[in-house]
């Protein structure tokens, strides 16, 4: 279970500002998706080695080669905001 | 000794160290923009680096290679199994909020480094053994720049180039196994020594390939237990690891003998005022949420090709030095001179291999190839006209008595800078030595006959005028006079004539 300081926690760390109706409704929200995964816990898993994919694939790698991928002013417009060529961002110093 | 006082308690640091080490690729470690350094601002960014929706990041074989090689140099054990974790933090640095990393199945473990306390003083070396913790992978950020500045204070904004994001590092850990700023500035420097030999990185600190934080407490000497851990960051060179070290446990020592509470905080080495300063980093804020990697696959490196890259590695600095010393017999200084550099080393063993004796070969080298190369500073010992079989050759002459040592030195500018055969050379510039002694004894004679002054002062006890007279006969034979002939005839003509 997940409870409503927990849920303010994960919103911090996600840098999201919640009013305390919406931490409510996460609240209840977040228990049911937990709910839903605990119906796995049925299924015995005892012999079942522990595993973070479901493809089994391994050693996918590239060439160490330079490829052109995109245009960069196309990437910098993508951004909030630039500053000729550099990306700007606000003020990031913790007083 | 009887004191009234109790004696003072003496402290000792625990000291670890994280060490970044950019890898030599051509690419990033996810995707195929270039890595080099110093272009204009976002020139070598892409969709993947940037964390655009739905790209896929793919790993650089070469960033997998390197890091193994470097894992196998600090004689780790690489995983048999290893993945990719995502760390999650939010910093305008990171443009995906999260950077691609290895957590709990790093690429390499449980390794050591050897490094060598050289004392000046007595000219002697100790080594010590300091543990590699891990060693593992990950995406370097981007760089911000302040306001037009590198300063944090007083900007309203910030400018983001992330040129560097996705340029692929090696996170090196090591075990709190260092107690000195000298030992820690010592395995700094041995740790770029090895990824230099390795190729896998330049090391250079200027430019920020080579990063070290220092984890450090201090405690009284004989606990176990260990005191508040404080890190320090933004030392960019090996002196300044040193110094920072040695600011900080002066400065944990002060604050636990006067009652102060040691902070476990971040702080910053400020060079100009020669000391650390707190960051003051808000409790609570960085949480890393580690998991999986869910867009890479898993790493298996192969016993095959584990042994392929195994056999691939150079002979490391430590074992130079070790071997070195105890087959060449060089002394430990020598040894740590030449084998600084791998190119330095390989010369040397080349001059070794065309058959000059170590001791001669180490001379020359670290003596006036490297004052040249110290003058010339944009020379890679490679560049040199001068080859190790020159050198050996060179060497050779003054072995055989066919040049003095300073008939040797007089060629050497020529053939650092045009190259050729010493042997021709110095035939040439008729600086093969006189080494006849009825022509030597000549010369004394004439020598003798034109000063009787200084022989008269010689005969009244000033046996110093012995060297007056060797150098009246070098002058006549432009240095050419064999000068260990020379003294024994002098000396027999000044003692008989007596």
């Amino acid at each position: 279970m997940i409870d409503r300081e927990q849920v303010q926690k994960v919103a911090l760390l996600a840098r999201l500002a919640l009013e305390d109706a919406e931490i409510d409704t996460f609240t209840t929200q977040l228990n049911d998706i937990l709910g839903y995964f605990e119906q796995l816990g049925e299924l015995d898993t005892t012999d079942v080695e522990p595993t973070t994919r479901a493809i089994e694939v391994v050693n996918i790698t590239r060439h160490d080669q330079r490829v052109s991928m995109s245009d960069r002013e196309e990437i910098l417009q993508g951004a909030p905001d630039r500053d000729g060529d550099f990306f700007k961002v606000p003020k990031i110093i913790n007083e | 000794m009887t004191t009234a006082t109790p004696a003072k308690t003496q402290y000792e640091a625990v000291i670890g160290l994280e060490t970044h080490c950019q890898l030599s690729t051509e690419t990033k470690i996810f995707s195929p923009s270039s890595t080099a350094f110093g272009a204009p601002p976002n020139t070598h960014i892409d969709p993947i680096c940037m964390g655009m929706p739905g790209v896929l990041p793919v790993l650089n074989q070469k960033v997998l290679e390197y890091a193994v090689k470097a894992g196998l140099a600090l004689n780790c054990q690489i995983a048999p199994y290893s993945k990719f974790d995502r760390k999650q933090y939010f910093y305008p640095d990171l443009p995906k909020n999260y950077q691609i990393s290895q957590y709990d199945l790093p690429i390499a473990e449980h390794g050591w480094l050897e490094i060598e306390l050289y004392d000046k003083a007595s000219g002697s070396a100790t080594r010590k053994r300091i543990g590699i913790t891990r060693l593992h992978m990950e995406e370097d950020a981007g760089k911000l720049v302040h306001g037009g500045s590198d300063r944090l204070a007083g900007s309203s904004y910030s400018l983001v180039d992330y040129n560097r994001a996705g340029v692929p590092l090696i996170e090196i850990v090591s075990e709190p196994d260092l107690r000195t700023g000298q030992e820690a500035a010592e395995y700094a420097q041995e740790l770029r020594r090895i990824v230099r030999y390795l190729g896998v990185s330049d090391g250079n600190m200027q430019e920020g390939s080579l990063r070290c934080d220092v984890n450090i407490s201090v405690r009284p000497v004989g606990t176990e237990t260990f005191g508040t851990k404080v890190e320090i960051k933004n030392m960019n060179s090996f002196n300044a690891i040193q110094r920072a070290i040695e600011y900080e446990i002066d400065r944990q020592i002060e604050a636990i003998e006067t009652g102060e509470k040691i902070v476990q905080e971040t702080r910053l080495w400020d060079e100009s005022s020669q000391r650390t300063i707190s960051m003051r980093v808000k409790e609570g804020s960085s949480d890393y949420r580690y998991f999986p990697e869910p867009d890479l696959g898993p790493i298996q490196v192969s016993s095959e090709q584990l042994s392929t890259w195994k056999a691939e590695l150079p002979e490391l600095p430590y074992q130079k030095r070790e071997r070195y010393e105890s087959e060449l017999g060089l002394s430990a200084y020598d040894a740590r001179v030449l084998t600084d550099d791998r190119a330095k080393a390989e010369y040397f063993e080349a001059t070794v291999a065309a058959g000059a004796p170590a001791k001669q070969a180490a001379n020359w080298i670290t003596q006036d190839l490297s004052a040249y190369l110290n003058a010339n500073s944009e020379l890679a010992i490679t560049d040199l006209k001068l080859t190790p079989a020159n050198l050996a050759e060179l060497i050779g002459l003054i072995e055989a008595g066919t040049i003095s040592n300073a008939g040797a030195k007089t060629v050497l500018p020529k053939l650092l800078e045009s190259g050729g055969s010493p042997t021709k050379l110095v035939e040439a510039e008729g600086l093969i030595q006189l080494s006849d002694a009825d022509a030597i004894g000549a010369l004394i004679d004439e020598v003798l006959a034109a000063h009787p002054k200084e022989l008269e002062q010689f005969r009244a006890g000033k046996t110093k005028m012995q060297g007056f007279f060797v150098g009246q006969v070098m002058k006549k034979t432009n240095g050419r006079a064999d000068p260990k002939l020379t003294n024994q005839i002098l000396a027999h003509k000044l003692t008989s004539a007596e």
